[in-house]
């Protein structure tokens, strides 16, 4: 190793050939992991090239060696078996042969491989995914049956629940979600503001922002905010708890007690966010106004008292009770979400976090569809 | 508990050419056998040849493909759903994790089923709930949750949930997985009290030779080449008489001499 270094010490190999058409290999310099190590594509090329009829090694400069010198020793080794080249492992330091050996002596089990298959034509592909879809669609409905007939016993007072459970998720979702909702809302109700301050103030009509906020406000993005911040927040909390408690084999435990976990867990769940829900909106919707207000005074110089005039007279009762009615349907949607997709988890701690973002994918998708349909019929039956 | 003779008890737990399959992967087939009052039965065979997958089975948490499987000559895989849940009560089954509600104190977890399933006052059902844990030795340590307390302990409160019902049959998936010798040995002499004070009977999925030896009187053994049952009896007499060398050689961790030839 006379040549000098700059950068970390790297082994090295050379080759030289024997006269009986055999090739030593000469290892040397530390073969460390960290250090990086020749690849064994460069030993390959050599092997082309000599062609040689048996291997030799040579180790008496190999200063440190790991894992790397065996991967490289291993690979070479499988290369010889195919090209028919005899190996003689003699020069090799003891412990080093040893564990080449070891690494070489367990054939591959067959069939234990697992590398992707032949890839399927595409139309088989486009088969198994529509069968797919109709099984998950399946399963869907079957989940949605399975809480309608929760809901019937809670109505019949046959469903069996725990009342503290049900108090610790209402707390969860309701009171524990009020900072992130005003937050959230009143920098909506401020975006809404200037958005309607730009076209208005040009036709001298800043007042009209009030009406603007209010009815935007009440009507749809009051409970839109609230379901997308419940989506992110509850739904992936439903999911991730129930995803957790299938892989600790809770929910095994109950439906072996006897006790539905429909009703045990996911009950008490839809029931709180459909209570809380409302309530959310009902405040996100005054929140969101005030942040109208805020603009509207302070930068549109409308004064307090006919900002607030003119918002009461704008919003109507009709508004303000669909977006409560619709938050309650979103309630719903996400607990649904949320419950059904930590009960499809699968039984590993990276399977619940799949199930965490799946239920908060579809919860809000479900809700702006639901969101698109409520716009449609509102439109048809003219409210 | 050796000299334990295989008392012609009446059959308990009969399992009639039972097939257990994911989709169209079949895991076992024609698995017959038959438990009786009082025994206890272990389920064993090597890892992944689905011995915790035909408890599942047992206890209703999977359909089997084909089969069937009767309690006291009852069909519980035919059962209608009420009928299966109330079969289902009598039964107590100690998961491999505990599976304790991690939202509940271990006494809450030990009163759930009482509540659910019994007219008892608060009170009462506390009291009882509290002699369970003193019985797995858990005394004072009734408001602890779950994640406060050992693995080791969160198996022994798992079991106190299990009796919580006094059931006819227990359930252990691999109930010394995870514990050190000495907890595992205690769980070891619980099982065999629980079957001598309430006449239980118990079925246990386990590998451990040591508990095997200690605690079974009958047991079935099941082998991932074939597929099937291969071997069936008390795991004394398999380890000495099995003609399956596979058998012998399981139940001498691999030191059977004609197998080595």
């Amino acid at each position: 190793m006379g040549q000098p270094q700059t950068q970390l010490q790297q082994g090295r190999f050379d080759t030289r050939k024997t006269p009986d058409g055999g090739v030593v290999v000469e290892l040397s310099g530390p073969w460390l992991l960290e250090h990086g190590a020749p690849t064994f594509a460069a030993f390959q090329s050599i092997l082309k090239r000599e062609k040689p009829s048996r291997i030799l090694y040579e180790a008496s400069h190999l200063e440190q060696w790991d894992s790397s010198v065996i991967s490289f020793l291993v690979q070479a080794s499988q290369e010889f078996a195919t090209r028919k080249i005899a190996e003689d492992r003699s020069g090799l330091p003891d412990g080093l042969r040893r564990l080449v050996e070891l690494a070489l002596a367990v054939p591959e089990r067959s069939g234990a491989a697992r590398g992707e298959g032949p890839r399927e034509p595409i139309l088989a592909r486009i088969g198994i995914s529509a069968r797919w879809l109709g099984e998950s669609i399946n399963e869907g409905l079957g989940f949605v049956g399975r809480c309608a007939i929760a809901f019937a016993k809670l109505f019949t007072g046959k469903a069996r629940y725990r009342t503290e459970d049900l108090m610790v998720v209402i707390q969860q979702c309701g009171a524990d979600a009020v900072g992130i909702v005003t937050l959230i809302s009143f920098l909506v109700g401020t975006i809404l503001a200037f958005m309607g301050a730009v076209q208005l103030s040009q036709f001298g009509a800043s007042i009209y922002v009030a009406d603007l906020v209010g009815i935007g406000m009440a009507r749809e993005m009051g409970a839109m905010m609230t379901a997308i911040i419940m989506s992110g927040r509850t739904g992936a909390a439903f999911a991730a708890q129930l995803g957790s408690m299938k892989v600790t084999q809770e929910i095994d435990a109950l439906t072996t007690m006897g006790i539905s976990p429909f009703e045990f867990l996911v009950l008490p769940r839809m029931i709180a966010l459909f209570l809380m829900m409302p309530l959310l909106c009902a405040f996100s919707d005054v929140v969101g106004m005030l942040g109208g207000a805020a603009v509207g005074v302070g930068m549109l110089d409308v004064p307090f008292k006919s900002y607030y005039r003119e918002t009461i007279h704008a919003v109507s009762i009709t508004n303000f009770m669909l977006g409560l009615i619709k938050s309650a349907a979103y309630g719903l949607l996400i607990a649904i979400a949320g419950c059904f997709y930590g009960f499809k988890c699968g039984s590993s701690s990276s399977a619940v976090g799949d199930a965490a973002t799946g239920a908060v994918v579809a919860g809000i998708v479900m809700v702006v569809v639901a969101c698109g349909l409520f716009a449609v019929v509102t439109n048809i039956i003219g409210i | 508990m050796a000299e334990q003779t295989r008392t012609p008890g009446k059959p308990h737990i009969t399992v009639r050419n039972l097939t257990m399959a994911f989709g169209s992967f079949v895991l076992m087939r024609d698995l017959n056998f038959v438990v009786n009052h009082g025994d206890v039965f272990i389920i064993m065979g090597g890892s992944g040849c689905g011995k915790s997958t035909l408890l599942r089975h047992l206890i209703g948490l999977i359909e089997p493909a084909k089969g069937e499987i009767l309690y006291d000559g009852f069909n519980f895989t035919r059962a209608e759903p009420e009928d299966r849940e109330r079969l289902l009560r009598r039964f107590g089954i100690l998961y491999q994790s505990g599976a304790l509600f991690s939202s509940l104190t271990l006494i809450e977890n030990v009163s759930l089923p009482l509540g659910e399933f019994t007219k008892l006052p608060p009170s009462q059902i506390r009291e009882i709930a509290a002699l369970k844990l003193a019985l797995v030795g858990l005394k004072g340590f009734e408001e602890y949750y779950p994640n406060q307390i050992s693995g080791g302990m969160q198996k022994r409160a798992g079991l106190a949930r299990a009796m919580a019902l006094d059931p006819e049959i227990l359930f252990f998936d691999e109930p010394s997985a995870g514990l050190d010798p000495i907890s595992s040995r205690l769980l070891d002499d619980l099982i065999l009290e629980l079957r001598e004070s309430l006449g239980a009977t118990i079925v246990v999925v386990t590998h451990e030779l040591q508990s095997i030896f200690t605690i079974a009187n009958n047991s079935v053994f099941l082998d991932t080449d074939t597929r099937t049952m291969i071997a069936q009896g008390n795991p004394k007499d398999l380890r000495d008489h099995c003609e399956e060398a596979k058998v012998r050689r399981f139940l001498t961790r691999g030191g059977d001499q004609s197998m080595a030839a």
